[in-house]
């Protein structure tokens, strides 16, 4: 299932996030934080609900440092939004509940 | 239809799943976000007895989780949005859907508090942070701030160090209340500096964080302390807030119990973080775990 989500670095994040012609997902996760990992099988559900309508990918901050200052997530999790290749929504740290993602990808399919 | 369900799916709540899966009551463990709690985002746990080792929070929890799976608990995601106790079938509302039980085990814990200073919410998220397990390596080769004194609040300090060029240890007293084995861990990194007798006036930057304002309490004087990133570790708030009025609560909102973990409703039972109590550790929490799904398992033989 977890082909569903797209794993994107520095070098693939132009094409396959911000020249996306769906809206996109991206999860900013990391192999210490345990709200990060709990999270995923639940996002990956939503990847497959979603199928066809919202682009979710994942990035590794722990291997994508400078994408992810550039980017400025600075906290675990982190959800973007993003529909046209602008960033539309956030979600961090407490924030990121399957609800409040449930909520933003609505808002994306809108 | 459930025996129990157990809200919170921390240390306390994962014990009595093992307990009630163990008396082969049908049993829900109903967790918000990571199995665990607490505990699982802290790093090393190094006074669980019978682990001389050490451990990290996430791994004693993990196997907890599976210990109660093993046995037959069963789990869900979802958030409490509310309860009704006032039948003998109790009643869990949660954003997957409504559950009845006989008994149950409120085990929500409790999270960190914010501070309430200006630019703390402006900033979360953009350097101030309340895990240092999901946020520390962000912070590689740069300075940051930790503020409090407790054993979670020094905890986090050590494991900064992994990262950070420098940790400041903000306190408001001139002692620490950690556990000394900890505070000497603390006192003897060279990376680690502990600003005595002060609190954090105003979180300052512009994208980021850039600086804290301190206020040392005793002199009244201020100073600005350059930081890209700050770890709030200010004490715990009970997560009750579902519970509006249901059952009896502190005046901080903590859920006060008998030593059977009964409170003051028939049926419903309390543990671990979120009761009133002297110590919030895995340790107490599993006690009161067990404690609870014995006493819930008692109730259950007794009134149905």
């Amino acid at each position: 299932m977890s082909e569903l989500m797209i794993e994107v670095s520095r070098d693939t994040y132009e094409q396959e996030v911000i020249q996306s012609d769906l809206p996109v997902l991206v999860d900013f996760w990391g192999p210490r934080c345990a709200p990060c990992l709990a999270l995923m099988p639940e996002v990956e559900k939503l990847a497959q609900e979603y199928q066809g309508k919202v682009k979710f990918c994942k990035v590794n901050s722990k291997d994508n440092r400078r994408l992810v200052v550039e980017l400025k997530v600075m906290a675990l999790p982190t959800f973007l939004f993003y529909k046209g290749g602008e960033v539309v929504g956030k979600l961090v740290g407490a924030e990121a509940t399957k609800e409040n993602i449930v909520a933003k990808l609505q808002e994306l399919v809108a | 239809m459930y025996d129990i369900v157990i809200i919170g799916g921390g240390p306390a709540g994962l014990t009595a799943g093992l307990y009630a899966g163990r008396a082969k009551l049908k049993t829900l463990i109903v967790e918000q976000l990571v199995a665990g709690g607490q505990a699982a985002t802290t790093d090393l746990i190094e006074n669980y007895p019978g682990v001389p080792e050490g451990s990290t929070g996430p791994d004693i929890t993990e196997r907890m989780e599976e210990q109660a799976k093993k046995f037959g608990c069963e789990f869900i995601m979802a958030e409490v949005t509310g309860v009704d106790f006032s039948g003998k079938e109790k009643v869990i509302k949660t954003t997957n859907g409504e559950f009845k039980a006989k008994a149950v085990i409120i085990a929500s814990g409790a999270t960190h508090r914010k501070l309430g200073c200006p630019g703390e919410t402006e900033f979360t998220g953009r350097g101030v942070s309340y895990c240092a397990t999901c946020d520390a390596a962000f912070y590689e080769d740069l300075p940051v701030a930790v503020v409090g004194g407790g054993d979670s609040a020094i905890s986090a300090a050590i494991y900064l160090t992994k990262f950070a060029s420098k940790v400041y240890v903000i306190h408001r007293r001139d002692a620490l209340r950690a556990t000394k084995v900890v505070q000497e861990k603390a006192f003897a990194n060279p990376k680690i500096e502990i600003v005595w007798d002060s609190i954090v006036d105003e979180v300052k930057g512009s994208e980021t964080v850039e600086a804290l304002r301190i206020k040392n309490v005793k002199t009244g004087q201020f100073s600005d302390l350059p930081v890209n990133g700050v770890f709030m570790y200010v004490g715990l708030e009970p997560n009750t807030k579902f519970l509006n009025g249901h059952i009896k609560l502190d005046a901080k909102g903590y859920v006060p119990v008998t030593s059977n973990m009964e409170t003051d409703v028939p049926g419903v039972f309390a543990a671990g973080d979120v009761t009133v109590k002297l110590l919030r550790q895995v340790v107490t929490a599993v006690g009161d775990g067990a404690t609870a799904a014995v006493a819930a398992e008692k109730y259950i033989e007794d009134n149905f």
